[in-house]
């Protein structure tokens, strides 16, 4: 495993516009869930979690970005997400939150689904700004 | 576009998912799938999901659908190959496939199917959830 090369992956920002861009978007996770060396089930938690976000982001948002990022926080290492776009946003966070809530046809089990497979969780989102959505697996 | 072959045995179809699979290939999976179910009269529809690194909600919903269609045409749907790292994150995502038989492999899925043929209508059918063949889980 080569070790100290963090600063150099660095950051890669992709642009979610089509349901292909979901497919790079779980195949650029995964590369880097292997990298920070999370195990077979964290990395499954954190490509799927990063799905539905994206999904998320292309149906209700209108298309975004999602930034993946390797961290590192001294021996630990993991990924970060941040998802972005400006659609209309969110009204009732806690309520889109809860299992069952959807208003895309979907199963409304993306964002509470994405809060249980992540080890950080962020939302912020408020009518007509958009959404931006954090999460984070540490190995 | 791309298709997904489905292959016709005896009376069942095999589908054999080998590819990541984007949000459009889903849907006419499920398309194609009931079209090959009305023209062969098939009893039984195997899909062996080994290949896929992850589910999310997306493509569980496909495969409960294609599971519920092909039940109403006659067949019945066996899901077998899921990763452990897969049945662990789907579980937690809150996703627990229930309308959909699943088995450990190909091998048992084949003989779930088997059994059915020979029960001629599958009482089984009735209860899907129920039985020795939702082993599918382990990890």
């Amino acid at each position: 495993m080569a070790t100290g090369d963090d600063a150099a992956r660095g950051t890669a920002v992709l642009a979610i516009g089509s349901s292909d861009d979901v497919v790079r978007v779980r195949q650029e996770v995964r590369s880097r869930a292997v990298a920070a060396g999370l195990g077979i089930v964290d990395q499954t938690k954190i490509v799927t979690a990063a799905s539905e976000l994206a999904r998320n982001t292309l149906i209700h948002g209108g298309g975004g970005t999602v930034r993946v990022e390797s961290v590192s926080q001294g021996v630990r290492r993991g990924v970060r997400l941040t998802f972005e776009d400006h659609g209309p946003g969110i009204p009732d966070i806690n309520q889109a939150l809860k299992d069952g809530f959807t208003t895309g046809g979907g199963l409304g089990l993306g964002l509470g689904g994405s809060k249980r497979l992540s080890n950080e969780f962020e939302i912020d989102s408020a009518p007509g700004r958009g959404t931006r959505v954090t999460i984070a697996r540490w190995k | 576009m791309d298709r997904i072959p489905i292959l016709k045995l005896g009376d069942a179809l095999l589908v054999t998912i080998q590819v990541d699979m984007h949000d459009r290939l889903a849907a006419a999976l499920e398309e194609d799938l009931t079209e090959r179910i009305a023209a062969t009269g098939a009893k039984g529809v195997l899909i062996d999901i080994s290949s896929l690194g992850i589910v999310d909600s997306f493509i569980g919903r496909m495969l409960d659908t294609v599971a519920a269609v092909s039940r109403m045409l006659g067949a019945d749907t066996v899901v077998v190959g899921m990763r452990p790292a897969v049945a662990i994150t789907l579980v937690e995502l809150g996703l627990e496939l229930k309308g959909v038989r699943t088995a450990l492999n190909v091998e048992r899925g084949m003989a779930l199917i088997g059994r059915w043929l020979e029960d001629g209508d599958g009482d089984e059918r009735d209860g899907p959830a129920a039985g020795d063949a939702n082993d599918g889980d382990g990890g």
